[in-house]
């Protein structure tokens, strides 16, 4: 129990400090509105078979007597040209941009912070070498790295996936490693240097956990920059592959017909867009709320 | 001054070689057997064969990084698997008609994107500037390729307004001598005087040139608008309010010129976006372009393409990065 009550206080101020930057977050009405949305997409993603009306034209069914209807009661965001409600497609649609987004984002911190908390907390020759490995990354146009990548793995959603993840994580190795940079040589961390602290446990325990503001920001915005990349991935064929309700796809699947089926390419566009919108929206208010410049009570 | 350019010349060097290696380890060591993937799947044993041979993929990997980087220096990217030509001519048939789009949204960027940036910052918390912070969130989460197909719908199917895609009419282009001097359209409309295929070229311009343009437009207002505000906060604007220059004076002259780094950084960003925003737009406006060149590689699976393409954007986007890393050392305060 001890040791519980310890790691209670030691997170005290943490969660305060997280209570009150959640209440500034939430007390702005475009923010608030921003994480309504967020929660409402999350449970559409988790409870999607029970919400799809049609669960089954998902994936697997086809209902070619009721192909490319326009939206109607039955059928609210219309029907596919092999019959199948649009509007399941799109609710399962935001499971795959959600998780897929996710995971992605994840693995890239996964790979990025430690890199980048190595390089500042160093410096040095190690510091120099994963940079320039970041700067090499990071010379290629957004998009483009993952196209290639996604081209020569083979096309499927997991690949495309991996392909964000390599061309992702260094963004998050510069902002951790300018961060560690500014760290290295204040009082605390040089205290736990002048104790003998090993070098390794100074930057995991002591720069890191002081590093993570800006990359809560630019992950939440890059949870939308994802879906939109995954989507355009998908658009181009290096994505998802039918039958899977990935959104990018069914907008790409849509083209042969929407200039006559114009709720085929129309609500999985909006979903993306809405979805997107909230994460950059988040993120927008989270800057302002962790960054202190800028931090208003 | 000479120094930081010759230092960041260097650096450039070393990104580029970097590129190339990743590009070399993409093609030529991930794939199981990288031979039989740059001839496609309807190869010949022959024909892989032959590319094993002209790949240099006997040859030991630092050999083969060697030859690689040789053939890069002399533009050698290969041959087309689709039309067997060589890649390098391809992309500079190409080249012309994604310069334009890209130009266009360029200009949009930094003619729109910029002044929307400073009226936003300059009326911070009106109704104004929160139209414009929506406008920009708005436009950077639209998904580019659905917005051209929204603007196809919009404008030819229900409003018969613009026309679905091409540069050019099909009446125009069969009974008309179309111009060839630059290959850029517009321009060589333009200097043969060629008013009415101009005024086509442009009509078919509006669309594509909306759905590229919007997310540079964005992007450079919301960068500007961040960091002119923390410019506005400083001594130095307090001090030029309080001898009485106009606000005119204070914002566009002396706060938007100190934001000129991170504004030009941003707008070779937005070159970078647009560059590949062009691969998921012109296809749908059958734009003669890199675009619809790469896209069309994706689907017919001709990986020595997709690999031009990609090496060739990657090029001009470091030397973009490069153009703009010098602009900003202009500003004496970067080069200490």
């Amino acid at each position: 129990m001890q040791g519980f009550s310890d790691f209670n206080k030691t997170l005290q101020p943490s969660i305060r400090e997280f209570r009150m930057s959640f209440y500034l977050l939430n007390r702005n009405r475009l923010q608030r509105i921003s994480l309504i949305v967020i929660v409402l997409l999350v449970l559409v993603a988790v409870f999607a078979p029970f919400i799809a009306p049609y669960p089954g034209h998902a994936i697997s069914d086809t209902n070619p007597d009721d192909k490319l209807q326009p939206p109607s009661t039955r059928y609210w965001f219309g029907t596919d040209e092999l019959g199948r409600d649009m509007l399941s497609r799109v609710i399962y649609g935001t499971r795959i941009s959600l998780q897929t987004a996710l995971i992605a984002v994840g693995m890239a911190l996964l790979i990025g912070v430690p890199l980048g908390a190595i390089a500042g907390g160093l410096g040095g020759v190690m510091d120099e070498i994963i940079m320039r490995i970041t700067d090499v990354f990071l010379s290629f146009p957004p998009l483009l790295l993952a196209i290639a990548i996604s081209a020569f793995m083979g096309p499927n959603l997991r690949n495309a996936m991996l392909a964000i993840i390599i061309s992702w994580w260094p963004w998050y190795t510069r902002i951790i490693r300018g961060q560690a940079v500014s760290i290295r040589e204040r009082q605390f961390v040089r205290a736990a240097r002048a104790i003998g602290t090993p070098k390794m446990t100074i930057i995991f325990k002591h720069i890191l956990p002081n590093t993570f503001a800006p990359v809560i920001v630019q992950a939440s915005m890059d949870i939308g920059g994802v879906i939109l990349t995954i989507a355009a991935l998908s658009f181009l064929g290096l994505g998802a592959q039918p039958p899977t309700p990935e959104w990018g796809l069914l907008i790409s699947t849509s083209r042969t017909y929407f200039l006559n089926a114009w709720w085929y390419s129309t609500f999985p566009g909006i979903a993306i867009f809405i979805t997107v919108l909230v994460f950059n929206l988040i993120g927008d208010g989270m800057r302002e709320v962790l960054d202190p410049k800028t931090r208003k009570f | 001054m000479k120094r930081f350019i010759l230092r960041r010349l260097l650096l450039g060097i070393i990104v580029m070689l970097g590129v190339a290696f990743i590009t070399f380890f993409l093609t030529r060591v991930i794939p199981s057997d990288p031979a039989a993937k740059w001839v496609g799947p309807r190869a010949t044993v022959e024909q892989i064969a032959k590319a094993r041979i002209d790949l240099g993929l006997d040859q030991p990997l630092h050999v083969q990084f060697f030859k690689y980087m040789g053939d890069l220096l002399q533009g050698n990217l290969g041959n087309s698997l689709r039309s067997r030509r060589p890649i390098v001519l391809e992309l500079k048939e190409n080249l012309p008609a994604t310069i334009e789009l890209v130009l266009i949204s360029t200009i949009a960027a930094v003619f729109i994107g910029i002044p929307l940036g400073v009226i936003s910052a300059n009326r911070k918390g009106q109704w104004i500037d929160h139209l414009s912070r929506l406008f920009s969130v708005g436009v950077v989460s639209l998904p580019t390729f659905w917005v051209g197909l929204i603007l196809q719908l919009l404008f030819f199917r229900t409003l018969h307004i613009f026309p679905l895609g091409g540069q050019l009419s099909t009446e125009i282009k069969l009974t008309m001598e179309i111009p060839k001097i630059t290959g850029f359209l517009m321009f060589d409309s333009l200097v043969t005087g060629n008013f009415r295929i101009l005024m086509d070229a442009l009509w078919h311009t509006v669309l594509p040139g909306i759905t590229i343009g919007l997310y540079p437009v964005g992007l450079v207002a919301r960068m500007t608008r961040s960091a002119l505000l923390e410019i506005l906060y400083e001594d130095y604007i307090t001090a030029a309010r309080s001898y009485g220059l106009t606000e005119r004076i204070v914002l566009w002259s002396y706060a938007l010129k100190n934001s000129i780094g991170s504004t030009s950084t941003v707008v070779a960003l937005s070159i970078g976006y647009t560059l590949v925003n062009t691969f998921l737009t012109e296809s749908i406006f059958s734009w003669p372009g890199i675009g619809s060149y790469i896209a069309s590689a994706v689907i017919g699976l001709d990986y020595p393409a997709i690999m031009g393409v990609t090496i060739f954007s990657a090029f001009s986007y470091v030397i973009l990065n490069l153009v703009a890393d010098i602009i900003i050392a202009l500003d004496p305060r970067v080069r200490a």
